[in-house]
């Protein structure tokens, strides 16, 4: 059930691209056709998936505070989680170049269609920050940091492909030069990140709001402020039917 | 101008408006967008690019010729890397609150394009103090935009600036709120940031048409 639940939930309430922006420049530039934009999509999905569970094990056995408990006692008290950020970049960026080896040797085909994007996805934010929340969000276990990579790079992946197909039939439109061409597209992606907004009520289990909507304290205060007028007024109107009654 | 030649200059005022690195070279907007509900995360994350890409630069720069170009990128991110490591534990120790907001955004510089963009399109090719004053630049044009997004998300959406409330108090009914202003509570969700960017586009490319792209 947790793991169902993590799925919908990376892939349409904490969405990398309309909730959290990440892949931002890649999602911009590689967008203005639907073939390509499979192409980069599928790779995202797959170097996600490859080291969203590589970085959860570093983390979990080098990284974390007395994670090296594991070698003995002595080591126990070693906190070298201000080391994550260089680690988990130099495995995305070894992890993307060895895939890149290995395909080409084994799979010519699926290189051909997938090749030209995997160096451009080194320096993507959307798989450095993928590993970055699994560690912020301490995701518990092995099996759902690889849900959770596979399930935020298909989040992404459908978010290009949206973008890619508008983007190909709004060629036709009339829309005002200036904003022709990145204005736009920000727009719509602002438009389509509105709509994946209304994904939060979605949430099972846990009553835990989706990040973003807490309300402000001010909010809060005035919902107090409300609520004590109502139940003032009910008050009010209580004793005006107790002396109508009398 | 007596400290900088006017070629210089032009490499720190070009990016803050006709070569903006968000609005026209499209490159940070990751990082760019999430972060700016707050005026004063978007300050502190514009100084943070701003002290990275300058001495990232300058040492991409000094290592341009030593490097092997094939492991070019991993040792750029290396650089980038051990930079932001510096400014996050900088943010950890005297801002906490403040890195508690930017939460993993900080660790995002490392991948923010316009830092590699800048090595691979300047670092690489020119000496120290240009590649120096070309990342300050950029880095000041990508602060610039990240100010403007915030200082409208805060107004219009908080109606504070640096959380100190402008507009009157929402709740007593003082300034403008006595007349039935309500604060914009569309501004302060994620997708506002972008369609704030796409305004602020098109505002610069009905001003300058040379930068109109062709459809």
């Amino acid at each position: 059930m947790e793991h169902v639940e993590l799925f919908f939930k990376s892939i349409f309430i904490d969405n990398m691209v309309f909730a959290v922006f990440l892949g931002m420049c890649s999602y911009l530039a590689v967008s203005k056709k639907v073939s390509t934009a499979v192409g980069l999509g599928a790779a995202v999905i797959f170097v996600l998936g490859v080291t969203v569970p590589l970085n959860w094990l570093l983390d979990q056995y080098l990284l974390q505070d007395g994670a090296l408990a594991w070698l003995g006692p002595e080591y126990a008290d070693y906190n070298l989680s201000f080391l994550s950020f260089i680690l988990f970049i130099a495995t995305i960026a070894t992890m993307v170049q060895l895939v890149e080896i290995v395909v080409e040797k084994f799979s010519p085909a699926l290189y051909n269609s997938l090749g030209i994007f995997l160096p451009l996805i080194a320096v993507n934010c959307a798989i450095l920050g993928g590993s970055l929340f699994m560690q912020a969000r301490e995701i518990p276990s092995f099996a759902l940091a690889l849900n959770y990579g596979i399930s935020s790079g298909i989040g992404w992946f459908l978010a290009i492909l949206a973008i890619a197909a508008i983007r190909e039939k709004i060629r036709y439109s009339n829309v005002p030069a200036p904003l022709r061409g990145l204005g736009i597209t920000f727009i719509i992606t602002g438009l389509m990140g509105i709509g994946f907004q209304s994904f939060g009520g979605m949430l099972t289990g846990d009553n835990e709001p989706p990040e973003g909507t807490v309300p402000t304290t001010a909010e809060k205060a005035i919902e107090e402020k409300e609520i004590k007028k109502e139940i003032e007024e009910d008050e009010k109107a209580v004793s005006y039917n107790d002396v109508i009654n009398e | 101008m007596a400290l900088l030649s006017k070629k210089d200059a032009n490499l720190i005022l070009d990016p803050l408006a006709d070569n903006n690195p968000i609005t026209i070279q499209v490159l940070g907007i990751c990082s760019a967008l999430a972060i700016t509900a707050e005026l004063k995360a978007s300050v502190v994350m514009a100084i943070s690019v701003i002290f990275v890409m300058g001495i990232g630069n300058v040492v991409i720069s000094l290592m341009r010729n030593i490097m092997p170009s094939k492991i070019r990128i991993i040792v750029q991110l290396v650089v980038i890397a051990a930079l932001v490591i510096v400014v996050d534990q900088v943010l950890k120790a005297y801002a906490y609150d403040l890195s508690k907001t930017l939460s993993v955004f900080v660790g995002l510089i490392i991948t923010n394009c316009i830092i590699m963009g800048r090595f691979e399109a300047f670092a690489l090719g020119n000496g120290i103090w240009r590649s120096f004053l070309d990342g300050i630049g950029n880095a000041l044009g990508y602060g610039v935009i990240l100010i403007m997004v915030g200082f409208f998300r805060e107004l219009l959406g908080s109606g504070t600036l640096f959380g100190i409330p402008v507009l009157g108090d929402p709740i007593a009914k003082t300034g403008l709120y006595s007349i039935g202003y309500e604060n914009n509570g569309f501004m302060i969700i994620p997708p506002a940031a972008l369609i704030v960017v796409g305004v602020i586009i098109w505002v610069q490319r009905s001003r300058n048409r040379a930068l109109i792209e062709e459809a």
